[in-house]
């Protein structure tokens, strides 16, 4: 199929097969290589393999029909995630650049998909790592006992719990008042929090020690965060099924509620996970197979970080829900015994006489005779379902839920240091895919002088972004990381991976893709991969790109806030951005995307203007006359 | 014979006037309330009229270790009111005048005074032996000196700052040293090329400078 767009000087800017077989054997120029293939296969899985399989996964599994959801997942994970990571792959490794060298071989007019995939990766990680912040302060916290957050502090004059923490609960209090001393809008900055920054600090300082030279030092520093996550898991999962409960949990994680596959919501859900849980479009795995040997397996390796991808996710569903569902009968049986208590007290019965297994049909009885006296106690409804679906996702499961199950165990210490190194090793791994992506393409674009040694380059990258990054070390930060989750993370990546696919099939053209992969792996790529990478996966993205843009655009955007003083306290707040807010949407997720058009502008105009005066430059020399002209656009 | 009636009188009223002094919500009383099940489980004893007047012995300690002046009995700890919860009220007499009540307040910085010998008599706790209306104080929390967090932040940043300084110090060196060996294989490597000696054999003439071949990948 000849569907191909003209690309002239094509062979030019790419090393020829014949040239990486020389580079090959000569082992020629300084670019660095792997030491070993797990390494390398380590620092993948470790990219992929982040905090949203933890903790993003097992909330949509569970609110989109349990087992069902599973079904749109692996769906799109063979038809979209496996063939952009396979596609990433193959051109890192076939042409030997990061992102911007990459995209800039295929066609000068592309480097705006290379310099956009800087621009998420950079702003991606700042927020990222700032999380990365809350989690070392949680760890440095879990060094005592009882845990800081599974009491209420007492309020100066000894005589009650604070107010604010009674009226919601410690591990509420611990994270919005002790830990982020949050403010009630966006707009109400309120300082920076000495604790967080120097939690910050300790984070980037040690993303920094960890990056210092590139995959030589990443590479080194994978073998520990990308195999704790699955040891910290498997212990979870020990302690976990011992617990009363987890059994409940699992089951409701996993029933399975085939009616969620007609709403399109869950697809589209499916397929957003799927996409952003392969950390694809950030340049990080781009970089990194470009560190391979020429005749690496990319195709093989694909399949095998997919499939690791895909199991973390289920695995790690499974843990959380055996805690979750230990929390929710944990809950549930405090509710019951103080429903009973109530009872007793109010008239006066013999302990014993109502247990869990009576207390309906006693409840029933009592109401007949004693209406009011039941009506004046108040009491609670207890179902063990809605203990259940209180799912939370994100920051508010890893931060409010798991740490007061944790509280609720035996040697809650133990386990609060263990889940929080793992939520720090699988925050890191990815950070390093986040850097290599910023680091590769600044060098690409020569933005520092040659001779500056990748150190410096490193840590200029980690200064900057530690100084933005003071933003989210505010009262309000967490709104502002909110903010940056949604927007900077979310569409101009679907851009990038809409404008890769288009470029590797239809610019640098599809037929001269199969040849190279013939040359690299030995044989063709099937029919599979040809209908994908032509029709589906972009299709897909597409899809998905138009959906969340209609949404986002359609809706109000609005945050939720911790505000003690208003009506429904404990339950957080509705609010509305600021006006303001809308610059900063646009520069966090306009500005990467109109990067991709707009570089492209720019170089058609510059080359447009020198073109003028190209004509009739001639140079005089002793021998003949030389017209020159430009061949470098 | 006058006497003999008053006597009488007295032994029939003084039960009822203690019952009219302890009843449910006496102004100077106190409700308690003992969940034994909740607090021992298996091992929880029976509650009888010898824990009751264990009770009243008990209540009888705290008045005079309060007032330390005046000798309490366990005549003066009047209690009413028992269900099978185990709840009942108490009220206490003063030692010399049986028929005037303690007031609450007096009470109740008794009980206080002595809460932890009362609980620890009944292998119970503040919330399993209540004094509804006297509140436990609240534990005092435990300050230490410097925060626990800080010291394990201490010693993370101290290993880090040690491992940025020493790979920064030894990626100096393995400059330095490749510079050194570089300079002397530079030097090798241009005399060959001036010398004419491509791939091993001598050519006849001078190189060109002017093609050699310095950057072979287009820049941007």
């Amino acid at each position: 199929m000849k569907n191909k767009l003209p690309n002239p000087g094509l062979d030019d800017r790419i090393p020829s097969h014949q040239e990486l077989e020389r580079m090959e054997k000569e082992e020629a120029g300084d670019r660095p290589k792997w030491d070993n293939k797990t390494q390398y296969m380590l620092t993948c899985v470790g990219f992929c393999v982040g905090l949203g399989n933890v903790w993003r996964f097992p909330y949509l599994c569970q609110s989109h029909g349990g087992g069902a959801f599973m079904i749109p997942f692996l769906i799109l994970l063979v038809l979209e995630g496996i063939p952009l990571l396979h596609l990433e792959f193959a051109i890192g490794q076939r042409l030997r650049s990061g992102s911007v060298g990459v995209w800039t071989a295929i066609n000068p007019y592309l480097t705006g998909v290379g310099i956009a995939s800087l621009l998420v990766s950079f702003l991606v990680g700042m927020y990222y790592n700032t999380i990365i912040a809350w989690v070392m302060w949680y760890f440095f916290n879990s060094f005592q006992n009882p845990l800081p957050w599974s009491q209420c502090p007492v309020n100066a004059n000894l005589t009650d719990l604070v107010s604010e923490c009674a009226r919601s609960s410690p591990v509420d209090y611990f994270w919005y008042r002790d830990t982020l001393n949050t403010s009630t809008s966006i707009g109400d900055s309120g300082g920076l929090q000495w604790w967080m920054v120097l939690c910050l600090l300790c984070a980037w300082l040690l993303l920094y020690v960890c990056c210092l030279r590139g995959i030589e030092t990443t590479g080194k520093a994978v073998y520990v965060t990308s195999t704790l996550p699955y040891v910290v898991l498997t212990i979870f999962l020990i302690r976990g099924l011992t617990l009363k409960g987890s059994l409940d949990g699992i089951k409701f994680l996993f029933t399975p509620d085939l009616n969620e596959l007609m709403n399109p919501s869950t697809w589209l859900d499916a397929g957003a996970q799927v996409f952003y849980s392969f950390s694809l479009a950030f340049g990080g795995l781009i970089s990194f197979s470009s560190y391979n040997s020429v005749h690496n397996n990319c195709e093989q390796d694909a399949v095998i970080i997919s499939i690791i991808n895909g199991f973390t996710s289920v695995y790690a569903a499974t843990v959380i829900y055996s805690i979750i569902g230990f929390r929710a009968t944990e809950r549930f049986d405090d509710c019951l015994e103080g429903n009973i208590l109530a009872l007793l007290n109010a008239f006066s019965l013999a302990e014993g006489n109502i247990t869990e297994g009576n207390y309906a049909e006693s409840l029933q009885n009592l109401n007949g005779t004693f209406p009011e006296t039941i009506q004046s106690l108040d009491l609670k409804t207890c179902d063990l379902q809605t203990f259940l679906s209180q799912g939370v996702e994100g920051t508010g499961l890893a931060f409010i839920v798991f740490t007061e199950a944790i509280t609720k165990m035996p040697v809650s210490p133990l386990w609060s240091i263990l889940f929080f190194i793992m939520l720090f090793c699988l925050g890191l791994s990815t950070m390093f895919g986040s850097i290599e992506g910023t680091v590769v393409p600044l060098q690409d674009l020569n933005i520092f002088p040659k001779r500056w040694p990748k150190e410096a380059i490193t840590g200029i990258v980690c200064l900057v972004s530690f100084i933005i990054a003071l933003i989210f070390a505010q009262s309000s930060g967490n709104y502002w990381l909110a903010l940056f989750d949604s927007f900077a993370g979310s569409i101009p990546l679907l851009v990038i991976a809409f404008c890769e696919m288009i470029a590797v099939v239809y610019i640098y053209g599809i037929d001269r893709f199969n040849k190279d992969i013939e040359f690299m792996i030995g044989h063709k790529p099937n029919l599979f991969w040809q209908v994908t990478w032509r029709f589906v996966s972009p299709l897909i993205v597409l899809v998905i790109f138009v959906f969340y843009f209609v949404t986002k655009v359609s809706s109000n955007v609005t945050y939720i806030a911790w505000n003690p003083s208003s009506e429904d306290f404990p339950t957080l707040e509705v609010l509305e951005y600021p006006a303001w807010i809308y610059v900063i949407i646009f520069i966090l997720a306009g500005v990467p995307s109109l990067v991709v058009p707009g570089t492209a502008m720019f170089k058609l105009i510059r080359r447009c203007c020198s073109n003028k005066n190209v004509y009739g430059a001639e140079v005089d020399t002793v021998s003949a006359k030389v017209q020159m002209f430009t061949t470098k656009t | 014979m006058l006497v003999w009636i008053l006597f009488l009188l007295c032994q029939v009223g003084a039960p009822a006037l203690a019952q009219d002094l302890c009843q449910r919500d006496a102004p100077n009383g106190y409700k308690v309330r003992i969940s034994l099940k909740t607090a021992l489980g298996e091992d929880a004893y029976e509650w009888n009229q010898s824990e009751m007047f264990f009770f009243q012995a008990t209540m009888a300690f705290a008045m005079r270790r309060h007032f330390q002046m005046e000798t309490y009995n366990v005549d003066n700890i009047i209690l009413c009111v028992q269900t099978s919860r185990v709840s009942f009220w108490f009220v206490v007499t003063s030692p010399d005048n049986t028929t005037m009540l303690i007031p609450k307040a007096d009470v109740e910085k008794a009980v206080r005074m002595s809460r932890h010998r009362i609980n620890n008599a009944f292998l119970l706790s503040d919330r399993t032996l209540e004094f509804l209306g006297i509140y436990p104080t609240l534990a005092a929390p435990v300050n230490p000196d410097t925060p626990p967090w800080l010291i394990v932040f201490g010693v993370v940043i101290g290993a880090v700052c040690a491992g940025i300084i020493a790979l920064l110090v030894s990626s100096l060196l393995q400059k330095r040293r490749k510079e050194k060996g570089m300079t002397e294989d530079g030097q090798d490597e241009e005399d060959m090329q001036v010398k004419g000696v491509e791939n091993g054999i001598n050519l006849d003439g001078t190189y060109n400078r002017g093609f050699t071949d310095d950057d072979r990948f287009t820049k941007l």
